[in-house]
């Protein structure tokens, strides 16, 4: 087929930031993916919850301490994680490896407490299907928190090499604080479930 | 950022006709050999190779159902013993739908959606190279299993306590589960990819009512997958971990409950029968263009009602589950939404049958499996209406009228329109026509084969006959019906017969197609057939619906983009205004790499937790791997 040129090109970047990167919205679907997830290992939660006589079956209610550390870490790490976001926008390398450095602190430390969260929830997961559904949901954040803070540790040495000045290595921290900020915003349900809906 | 083009770089508009396409070329292509196959990233070899596997798949799935054909023609029955049965029953339906008719659908979707949609290559091309591999090992490891006499034996929808500890002794249930694993991780990946390229990679001009049907299907399919699957993952987690490390979540003894796995199971299986139709429907909505040739009737009202489907598809799980002694209430509600599902097919069929009528019909293979399959949906859709109502469906559930009315709908709704998008895409695929006598010949064999040997199953499933017998005593009623529904079975099988000579033959020796040998309007057809490794040597600028009908003298194209570096014009939402030449990633063998290590550990991880832990880290490494910058010049930007 003959073609006939309309439309001129040449002035594009070579990379759209935010919105305009593809990398942002793949971002985006899997957040949406790992978001049901969540959504329905809660489900479940409610769902043997109402089925349930008394709850929690044949334990006590979880420890409050870990878990709520775990929250106030989480929710701290808000901070330098926006502002992470805001200077990889302003593409200033020097303030952007500075916060991968702190943003790789702020993510091993709720592991660190985790481990101690564990044994908080004072059920083991082959004791009945109460603990079995606090583990699940326990197990999974912890594996949200893991897979981040790898890709935060890689991130971070791949901003301290040659490849770090670059648009699209920008938009990567980016998406990476984007990450950061639905591992806490996903935690807070599970949190008012596994402590606060045992209270009840 | 807008950064400064490098002296180095080359543009398309520097260097004219066949510079270009050698340059263009050198940078798009995949090596020839076994190197250029295990990494190649183009959606084009990804795709095809998809469809060939998932067409393997149908075959093996075939060969099973021709076995149960022959066991059940006759009382008391030999052939197969009732062990034998139950993993042939449930490795037709798991290799079905898990491998054959999600996966088929989705990787013609890879081959075209880039093309209709007027890109160089699907977004993240190595997750989708990830994906055909992870899916080639969830099916080797099902196929392999049976092949051991491991084969799950708990129906495709693993119902508990059968599939459970108690009942289902060892690793018979964990191979299905671990497949569904497998199948939905490359699922999701696709989804994924699907969504981005028709967001952000349609070329300039595509707005949102300028998209072909056929990608709005996917579009709405992605997001099924999106919202679906996780169901099926947190449930087969579960039975995994209730098997392997005794959590209770099914257990009624510990708290558990066993109707739970039936809510999260159809929670993700109801949608599943969207996630087959509406790529078929959007097919549909595509080839019946150039044979009635004139524009689909209602593109609005078409694409409204693939949204529609796609958002009730979510309110229907519990018709699945009508026998189970749910609150009353909450069965007139899905009573009343499975019925109203039947809105959005309608208005698709008036539609299709208002472009047949205001159009000039040519009767090609293509439009014949069209019009086998309004017949053999509807058919499939009034019997869906009839088991949506409680009391009726009380009567025959479990029975062969829910196996007549399945295979009717999956089928007659998808497998149809699937034959006739192979007759119509092949010329795109191989660059040769398809036979239109040996299609002719296929399509009135399956048609004839497909309603003889199904539509008997209504009556023998009124007549009391249920689902999942390996045999059935002389004194009973349904023999004749069975003898039928058998020897009818060897048509269909000849119809499918013909339709891969066909294929084969064809592909070595069919007439040479030109570009647009159906004077279709969509972009695809734009390209040489089979297209370059690059797709376009420049990317389309579309100012219409049917872009190929209503510009015939020259395409409108843009320039400015490099031909030194992987580039493609990402666009705005809505508009499709260009906003970024975005780099595309090489090939890699990395992805390979990635699944690999992936299979290992979901494998081991039917033995041990702890491959969890061990067997993530290989796929750290892999990952690294995989996204580590290597200074090419797609890695500038």
């Amino acid at each position: 087929m003959r073609e006939r040129i309309v439309l001129d090109l040449r002035k594009l970047p070579l990379h759209g930031m935010g919105t305009q990167s593809a990398t942002w919205w793949g971002t985006l679907a899997f957040m949406l993916i790992e978001g049901t997830g969540f959504a329905l290992a809660i489900a479940v939660y409610l769902y043997l919850m109402s089925l349930a006589t008394t709850w929690p079956i044949d334990a006590p209610p979880p420890d409050l301490l870990p878990g709520t550390l775990v929250t106030l870490i989480l929710l701290v790490s808000l901070v330098p994680n926006i502002l992470i976001s805001r200077w990889a926008e302003q593409q200033d390398l020097r303030k952007v490896r500075i916060g991968l450095v702190v943003m790789s602190i702020l993510g091993i430390a709720p592991l660190i407490v985790r481990v101690f969260e564990f044994p908080a929830l004072r059920i083991s997961w082959d004791t009945n299907a109460y603990g079995s559904v606090v583990w699940l949901l326990l197990g999974l954040h912890t594996t949200h928190i893991i897979t981040d803070l790898a890709d935060t540790l890689v991130l971070a040495a791949l901003m301290f090499t040659r490849h770090a000045q670059n648009a699209r290595r920008f938009g990567d921290v980016q998406d990476n604080a984007m990450y950061w900020n639905f591992v806490v915003a996903a935690w807070l349900p599970i949190y008012g479930c596994i402590y606060w809906l045992a209270r009840l | 950022m807008n950064m400064p083009a490098k002296a180095s770089d080359t543009r398309d508009i520097d260097i004219q006709g066949s510079c270009l396409t050698e340059a263009l070329t050198e940078t798009w292509k995949t090596p020839p050999g076994i190197w250029g196959a295990l990494t190649t990233v183009d959606h084009k070899i990804i795709g095809r190779r998809y469809i060939f596997t998932a067409f393997v798949f149908l075959v093996l799935g075939g060969v099973l159902a021709v076995l149960m054909r022959i066991q059940l023609a006759q009382p008391e029955a030999r052939l197969l013993g009732p062990d034998r049965y139950n993993q042939i029953f449930t490795m037709h339906g798991a290799n079905m739908m898990f491998l054959f008719a999600v996966p088929v659908m989705e990787a013609v979707a890879v081959y075209l959606v880039p093309l209709m949609v007027g890109t160089r290559n699907i977004a993240f091309p190595r997750l989708n190279a990830f994906s055909y591999w992870i899916y080639l090992a969830g099916g080797a490891l099902l196929w392999i299993a049976f092949a051991l006499d491991m084969g799950p034996d708990v129906g495709w929808f693993a119902y508990v306590p059968l599939s459970g500890p108690q009942y289902a002794a060892g690793k018979r249930a964990d191979i299905w589960a671990q497949m569904i694993t497998f199948t939905e991780v490359s699922a999701l990946a696709v989804a994924v990819e699907m969504v981005v390229t028709v967001f952000k990679q349609r070329a300039p001009g595509m707005t949102l009512d300028r998209i072909p049907v056929f990608v709005w299907a996917m579009l709405v399919t992605s997001f099924l997958i999106i919202m679906a699957m996780p169901a099926i993952m947190v449930a087969s987690t579960s039975l995994i971990l209730d098997r392997l490390v005794g959590t209770h979540f099914f257990n009624p003894a510990e708290g558990g409950d066993v109707l739970l796995w039936q809510h999260l199971f159809w929670f993700f299986g109801h949608p599943e029968v969207y996630i087959i139709f509406l790529p078929a429907a959007g097919m549909v909505s595509t080839m019946i263009e150039p044979f009635a040739r004139r524009p689909a009737f209602g593109y609005l009202g078409l694409v409204m009602a693939l949204i529609a489907t796609g958002i009730l598809a979510f309110g229907l799980w519990v018709h699945h589950m009508f026998v189970a002694g749910l609150p009353r209430l909450g069965e007139s509600f899905f009573t009343a939404s499975s019925m109203a599902i039947a809105i959005p097919a309608g208005i698709q069929i008036f539609c299709w049958l208002a472009t047949l009528w205001d159009g000039r019909p040519v009767f090609k293979t293509p439009l014949l499996f069209i019009i086998g399959f309004f017949v053999t949906f509807v058919i499939g859709g009034l019997t869906g209406v009839m088991v949506a109502s409680v009391p009726f469906d009380t009567q025959v559930h479990d029975t062969y009228f829910v196996v007549a009315h399945f295979h009717y709908v999956l089928v007659g709704g998808a497998v149809f329109p699937l034959l006739g998008a192979i007759h119509y895409w092949f010329p795109k695929l191989t660059g040769r026509m398809m036979s239109e006598t040996l299609g002719q010949w296929s399509f009135w064999l399956i048609i004839t084969g497909f309603n003889a040997t199904f539509f008997p199953m209504h009556i023998l499933g009124l007549e009391g006959m249920p689902r999942r017998i390996y045999t059935y005593q002389p004194d009973l009623p349904w023999h004749a019906l069975n003898v039928f529904a058998s020897l009818s079975s060897i048509v269909l099988t000849a119809g499918f017969l013909v339709f891969f000579i066909n294929v084969i033959r064809s592909a070595w020796a069919g007439d040479v197609a030109s570009d647009n040998p159906w004077d279709a309007a969509t972009l695809e057809w734009a390209t040489s057939s089979p297209p370059p490794s690059f797709n376009f040597a420049m990317i389309p600028v579309v100012n219409s619906l049917h872009p190929l009908w209503d510009c015939r003298d020259a395409l409108a194209v843009a320039k400015g983009l490099r031909t030194d570096r992987r580039e493609l014009v990402v666009t705005s939402l809505n508009t499709a205004e260009p906003q970024a030449r975005e780099a595309s990633p090489r090939n890699s063998i990395w992805p390979l790499l990635t699944a690999i290590a992936t299979s290992i550990m979901l494998i081991w991880s039917i033995f041990t937790p702890w491959a969890v832990v061990w067997g993530s880290i290989p796929i750290a490494i892999a990952l690294i791997g995989w996204f580590w910058p290597k200074g090419t010049p797609e890695d500038e930007a």
